[in-house]
């Protein structure tokens, strides 16, 4: 682990892999919770954890150090899994197959089989990083990026797969949709998918 | 209790003081481009610093109250008539129930902002009721013919003559906090960073103040994985001019952040204008 400050009032934690990351952010939403820690912002990422609005960066350090960064994340697996049902109809569902040297059902089969974790949010509200698939299953994002996606699409670049939770521009591999609400002003919290919760895709249809 | 626009002007929107707490699920902090002018104009107008008011890009916006109300302009100087009365901006203003409030152009700086006394009360979203540029979270941009609700009074407005405070710099020295990514550039790009003036392109808005000037070059190539952002991070894409995260700003990231600018500055970019000069100071020193 390193630290790296980001301004006088924020803190960059640089983790060695997924697993650290989710420990270092669960350690800390709980030190948050009862009160160990002031933060405006616990925010995880690919492989680091930012921290905004904490009065002392140095209590951290001090934090992870005693209670552990490395301590099995409680979390992690003991929250229900959130299903996801997907049509896979995308119009990238062909070029995903043929790079995957399979075919249709052989993508569905890869998918549906894949137990996804949510790695962080970003790019957009209730949009979420998931990762889980093989290796050989990265894909390239596409050469160039589509004007518009639409709302549920479930998509594929690099080592992540994702569910666009509103109409946005997007260079992903399309290869399904789903009616899945994926960020709600109504619902406490407001995103479908939030940092570490574990998430499957079931096939509709 | 309504606040009616009768003329929006170009970009007008309704700001408190943001959501955050929600960038863990991608949600941006938004908020009051130049907080400290939000703030001040609240606190003239009788309310807590964070209700809402107008943030006026470039002035030039018509009002009407249905009732009496106490107004406070800050931020951008420009010229303010309450019907055919010319007033001054930081300082409580008592408006009679439907007179015709009008703000002309911002004579220098970018954003001109508007407390009412009790408030902006259109619905909260997240607990904010700023619009949110880049996510679209909030209410929409105000326009013509809209009326917005007022809340309240919970306070009187202070007792003061006039609230001071500096006008819109011609040029700006930033404090700046190195890292966390500055070893992904060269010793002489660092350097760079400290001796060059850049200046505030004209594509800045209230996602970032885009800056033109030398390049800063990096010492390592290749993707950075995306990471969290914090307020006034400047980073720096492949084309390597600096790029000053504001109000509205992605949560995360995948080009390296150089250094970040100190909160207190941060507002000094929510005014300075296209070609406005700005150059960097090490805060660490």
């Amino acid at each position: 682990m390193r630290v790296r400050r980001a301004g006088p009032s924020a803190v960059l934690l640089e983790l060695d892999d997924d697993d650290a990351v989710f420990a270092a952010y669960d350690l800390l939403s709980a030190a948050r919770a009862d009160g160990t820690l002031t933060a405006s912002e616990i925010v995880p990422a690919a492989r680091t954890v930012l921290i905004d609005g904490v009065t002392s960066p140095d209590r951290i350090t001090t934090l992870l150090k005693t209670r552990g960064p490395s301590t099995p994340s409680p979390a992690a697996g003991s929250s229900p899994t959130i299903k996801i049902p997907t049509w896979y109809d995308g119009e990238d569902l062909d070029d995903v197959a043929a790079l995957w040297n399979t075919d249709r059902a052989g993508v569905i089969a890869v998918h549906t089989g894949t137990e996804f974790r949510v790695a962080f949010c970003g790019f957009a509200p209730g949009f979420a990083y998931l990762t889980g698939l093989d290796q050989r299953f990265h894909v390239p994002r596409r050469p160039s990026p589509r004007t518009r996606v639409p709302v549920g699409t479930v998509a594929l670049a690099g080592l992540y797969s994702g569910v666009y939770p509103t109409a946005s521009p997007g260079g992903w591999q399309c290869i399904g949709r789903t009616q899945a609400v994926l960020f709600d002003l109504e619902v406490d919290p407001p995103a479908l998918l939030a940092p570490g919760a574990s998430v499957r895709f079931v096939e509709v249809g | 209790m309504a606040l009616e626009v009768v003329r929006a002007g170009v970009r007008t929107t309704v700001q408190d003081l943001g959501r955050p707490g929600f960038a863990h699920l991608g949600v941006p902090r938004s908020g009051a481009a130049d907080a400290g002018a939000l703030r001040l104009a609240n606190r003239l107008a009788g309310n807590s610093i964070d209700a809402a008011g107008l943030e006026i890009l470039l002035g030039g916006v018509r009002l009407r109250a249905t009732r009496a109300v106490t107004l406070a302009v800050t931020g951008a100087p420009c010229q303010i008539m309450v019907g055919d009365r010319f007033c001054d901006p930081g300082l409580p203003l008592a408006v009679p129930a439907g007179a015709l409030v009008t703000i002309g152009p911002a004579v220098a700086g970018l954003r001109v902002y508007l407390a009412v006394g009790g408030g902006i009360t259109v619905p909260q979203v997240l607990g904010s009721r700023s619009t949110d540029t880049l996510s679209g979270l909030g209410p929409d941009p105000v326009r013509d013919g809209d009326v917005l609700p007022i809340g309240p009074v919970t306070a009187l407005p202070p007792g003061v003559d006039i609230a001071p405070y500096p006008p819109p710099a011609g040029s700006l020295r930033l404090r700046v906090w190195l890292g966390p990514r500055d070893d992904w550039f060269t010793s002489s790009a660092l350097a760079t960073l400290f001796a060059a003036e850049y200046r505030v392109s004209a594509e800045t808005d209230r996602v970032g103040a885009r800056l033109t000037g030398p390049a800063l070059t990096r010492a390592v190539e290749g993707e950075l994985p995306s990471e969290g952002l914090v307020l006034g991070a400047i980073q720096v894409p492949a084309d390597g001019q600096p790029l000053i995260f504001l109000a509205d700003h992605p949560t995360t990231g995948g080009y390296p952040v150089v250094g970040v600018v100190d909160p207190g500055d941060v507002d000094l970019l929510g005014q300075a204008r296209p070609g406005t000069p700005v150059s960097f100071i090490n805060a660490r020193r």
